[in-house]
């Protein structure tokens, strides 16, 4: 404990000598606005960003992300290690302990019980619960004592931190939901809207899909915080219209996700009345090969394994020859500016985990790749412009999400693919059928009914074990898992399979760095092609200091600091 | 006249049917999905039993006479319950919203004050500009006024709300910063200062709304006029010795306000409908925001529950024109 005031007593000396002398309230009033409202304050009931990081005001868990993707002990303690005692040698279990003094907004004591409670609650089987995930692997929660948790796994976990860390699977007050679990936890609607926190700030009122109003918690461990006496968080409207409303207007005082022409963004900010902030996770803008064959005519058995292999992605030569083709700094620059960085890794990041063995990539080599197509024999035969592979010739349907940058980068990619004989048609889909999983419809990513698709995906938290797992020869999505799975590419390599095998095993971190780059090397020769390493992108209105974003938590994660420049 | 009137509200009742029906359908069989936005780091297993705690999964019918009994039956009791605090309401479920996971009705409840506010007082400001615009124009026609009111109501009928509405927050807001570009919609009038604050943030949109609505309205109270202004029997006024003023409002306008009622009441439905770009752009939280959020993100409850409410009230104040008819034109009977 004492670690951790001195630690944050550290932090808030450096950033600002003023805010020693700082209170709680003493800011006045903040004014948030997230383009997209939040439905309800239950992050369980609905895994949406704006929900979990509305929430994240009021809900705490054990441990945090802090910006560079370190953990920084919450609700607890300390951050149990093997080294200290607190996750078991053979790994399958790890005991945290709540610091002292926690309480409530309404004053009671938080108890291992709410932890035990939270776990009971996510895991009923009619609950549907969103955060569901967290707790995979996890076989019990045990209430040791009144201030020791322990959370059991099924087999050897050498990332425990998933139950109870990060703003996904924070901790709910057992006597608040105690008859809302299962089926009947939409019935609670006071509760869900007006969740009772061990956070900074407490629901004064809740409206979903518009407004929620919030006071600082009297009951809150830090006294002398948060230093915002009141936040407005408003919801809805459009990203231009958010970063107007800090940028121009000076209505709010932080917009969040600002996926916008940047160069209108930059304009609004070169007036002066905000920053932009930027912070890099683990999304990755790529582009997927498809590794079975998407013919139409092979009908029940399009683009699955049965369906035989892709008549050409599945050569590394042509999928080098895509990626060589591609100018990944000029995609950048005009999709993204300040909110992304070309990347040659599917896994950009935590450092640890970052390959450097394909930065070839970031140069566009349209002469290049043609020369490895014509060195391959993969040449136009009949004069009409497009190469023939084995006979075929080289016509792609390329898809993606109808999304106005995305079609931008469609365009140019387009052209870039023409010039090396690839012939390109291009197609979009509304993002709510393209990601929406429904298995009866031909559109879905997962489908893939077409031979190049092209997305944004990362990992919640730091740990890109599970996120490695996602290209298993097992996780194909196919009629027989009803179209559902992570693999949506159809990779499939056995070496692949054995070494997410040894990572499940391998405690050690730096192995764990090599397996995962060795693994992201495999994928990105040549059956995904990444493009853009993604940021988030948020204004703050230049009175507000304090402020660290964090893309491996919620980017309000320490708003309990946050305060107005003097 | 009576009997007419039950009679429609008795017809209604299939009418109504078949369009809550139809609705359904096309909202069910669209492909849509309630977990669509949510994060693709959120597994398809986590996903699949949303989607059962949901229902979504039940077959098509069960979940549409599910739907039905409770907009019926339930959801009327529980208003009742609400309105009057009589205990009547039962116990049970509700119509549940997929994002909020709470009852629809209180979605709306809470949604149609600020709706009636800023496109109501839109509506009534269209209908107050539109009478003597449409009325002047057609008496004087081809004059200044009468050129000038045109070209404004072109301007106000062709170019969409979401031009006019960024265009309006980018001068009065951005340039200007006499109004808020964002409606708060946790404001409460409780004295004059707090008044003025609703006019400056009500401004806006009413006034982009407005436009609109005083344009369309314009335009077809002026042409009613002319088709008037040439009748045998406004000459038969002029040489009874009439003054003009009785001649033009009240013979002739009352003549043609018949195509303009329906108009009128036929629109009246939008006003609880709210204006979904309107609201968007002025992040107005009323029922149009809800019904494109609702949409949006596959929450097929709201938007069914919302489009079947405009259809009551389609119904409804179709109904009440064809009354008002009866009323402004003592030729019309229905018995």
């Amino acid at each position: 404990m004492k670690r951790y005031s001195l630690l944050l007593g550290a932090t808030a000396l450096a950033l600002a000598p003023a805010a020693a002398m700082a209170e709680r309230g003493s800011s006045g009033h903040l004014n948030i606005i997230y383009w997209q409202a939040p439905s309800t304050l239950n992050p369980y009931l609905s895994g949406g960003t704006k929900e979990v990081e509305s929430a994240s005001l009021i809900l705490e868990s054990m441990a945090r992300f802090d910006e560079t993707g370190m953990m920084v002990p919450w609700l607890a303690e300390s951050i149990p290690t093997v080294d200290n005692g607190g996750v078991s040698a053979d790994l399958t279990s790890i005991t945290w302990t709540i610091a002292d003094g926690v309480t409530w907004s309404d004053g009671s004591a938080l108890t291992s019980a709410d932890f035990v409670f939270t776990w009971t609650y996510c895991t009923h089987p009619e609950g549907g619960c969103a955060q569901a995930g967290n707790f995979d692997g996890v076989t019990s929660v045990d209430a040791v004592d009144a201030r020791t948790v322990r959370v059991n796994f099924a087999e050897s976990t050498p990332f425990p931190y998933t139950a109870f860390v990060g703003y996904e699977s924070p901790v709910i007050q057992a006597a608040q939901f105690a008859e809302c679990l299962g089926a009947r936890a939409p019935e609670c609607t006071d509760a869900n809207f007006g969740p009772i926190g061990t956070g900074p700030f407490k629901v004064d009122e809740f409206r979903p899909n518009d407004v929620i109003e919030l006071s600082a918690n009297p009951n809150f461990r830090f006294p002398d915080r948060p230093y915002f006496a009141t936040v407005t968080f408003k919801g809805g409207g459009d990203a231009t219209s958010a970063a107007r409303s800090v940028c121009e207007t000076g209505e709010f005082d932080y917009a969040w996700n600002l996926q916008m022409d940047p160069t209108i963004l930059a304009g609004m900010a070169a007036q002066g009345r905000c920053a932009i902030e930027v912070s890099f996770g683990t999304s990755v803008e790529r582009i997927h090969l498809n590794q079975t064959n998407p013919d139409p005519a092979l009908g029940d058995a399009r683009a699955t394994v049965e369906g035989g292999p892709h008549p050409f992605l599945t050569d590394p030569i042509v999928g080098q020859a895509l990626s060589m083709a591609i100018d990944r700094p000029l995609l950048t620059e005009i999709g993204y500016g300040a909110g992304g960085q070309p990347t040659c890794n599917v896994l950009p990041a935590p450092a640890l985990y970052a390959s450097t063995a394909n930065d070839a990539c970031l140069v566009q080599d349209i002469p290049g790749a043609i020369a490895l197509l014509d060195g391959a024999g993969i040449v136009d035969s009949n004069g009409d412009g497009i190469r023939e592979y084995n006979g075929v010739p080289m016509r792609v349907l390329f898809q993606t999400s109808t999304n106005a940058v995305r079609q931008d980068a469609q365009a140019l990619i387009k052209q870039w693919w023409e010039e090396i004989g690839v012939e390109t048609e291009l197609r979009n889909i509304d993002a709510s059928v393209f990601f929406g999983g429904d298995p009866a419809s031909p559109d879905t990513f997962q489908k893939f009914y077409a031979d190049i698709e092209m997305y944004t995906n990362n990992f919640a938290g730091v740990d890109p074990q599970a996120y490695m797992a996602s290209w298993l020869c097992g996780d194909m999505p196919r009629p027989q898992s009803q179209w559902q799975g992570n693999n949506t590419h159809r990779f499939c390599d056995p070496a692949y399979d054995a070494l997410v095998a040894e990572m499940v095993r391998t405690a050690d971190l730096n192995e764990r760095g090599r397996l995962a780059r060795e693994m992201n090397d495999m994928l990105v020769r040549y059956s995904i092609i990444p493009l853009i390493h993604r940021a988030g992108v948020s204004a703050r209105a230049a009175t507000l200091e304090g402020h660290r974003m964090s893309e491996w938590d919620s980017e309000l994660w320490n708003i309990m600091d946050w305060r107005r420049t003097q | 006249m009576l009997t007419y009137t039950i009679r429609r509200l008795i017809l209604a009742i299939p009418t109504l049917l078949f369009i809550s029906f139809v609705i359904f359908l096309i909202v069910k069989l669209s492909p849509s999905d309630p977990t669509a936005g949510l994060p693709l780091t959120i597994p398809p297993e986590v996903r699949e039993q949303i989607r059962e705690s949901l229902g979504v999964n039940d077959p098509v019918f069960v979940q549409y006479f599910k739907w039905l009994k409770l907009m019926a039956w339930d959801e009327p009791l529980h208003f009742i319950e609400g309105t009057t605090g009589w205990q009547v309401a039962p116990d049970g479920p509700r119509i549940i919203s997929y994002q909020t996971r709470s009852p629809v009705m209180d979605l709306i409840a809470q949604r149609m004050p600020q709706t009636l506010w800023v496109v109501g007082t839109s509506y009534i400001l269209g209908i107050l500009i539109a009478l003597p615009l449409g009325i002047i124009s057609a008496y004087k026609q081809y004059s200044v006024f009468d050129q000038v009111g045109t070209f404004i109501s072109m301007v106000g009928f062709s170019v969409p709300t979401f031009f006019t509405g960024v265009l309006f927050i980018v001068i009065f807001a951005v340039n200007l910063g006499w109004f808020p570009s964002v409606y708060n919609t946790t404001h409460v009038v409780t004295d004059w200062d707090s008044f003025v604050v609703q006019l400056k943030q009500i401004m806006m949109p009413v006034m982009v709304l407005g436009l609109y609505n005083a344009s369309q309205i314009s335009r077809y109270l002026r042409a009613s006029m002319l088709d008037n202004l040439n009748q045998d029997y406004v000459r038969t006024a002029r040489a009874k010795g009439l003054t003009e003023k009785i001649v033009v409002l009240v013979h002739v306008l009352k003549n043609s306000m018949i195509p303009v009622v329906t108009v009128i009441a036929l629109n009246v439905p939008a006003v609880f409908g709210g204006a979904i770009i309107t609201e968007q752009v002025f992040k107005v939280n009323g029922i149009g925001q809800l019904l494109i959020i609702a949409i949006q993100s596959g929450d097929v409850p709201v938007v069914q529950t919302v489009s079947f409410i405009f259809a009551v009230l389609i119904v409804l104040f179709s109904l009440i024109a064809d009354i008002l008819y009866g009323v402004l034109d003592p030729r019309i009977r229905y018995d």
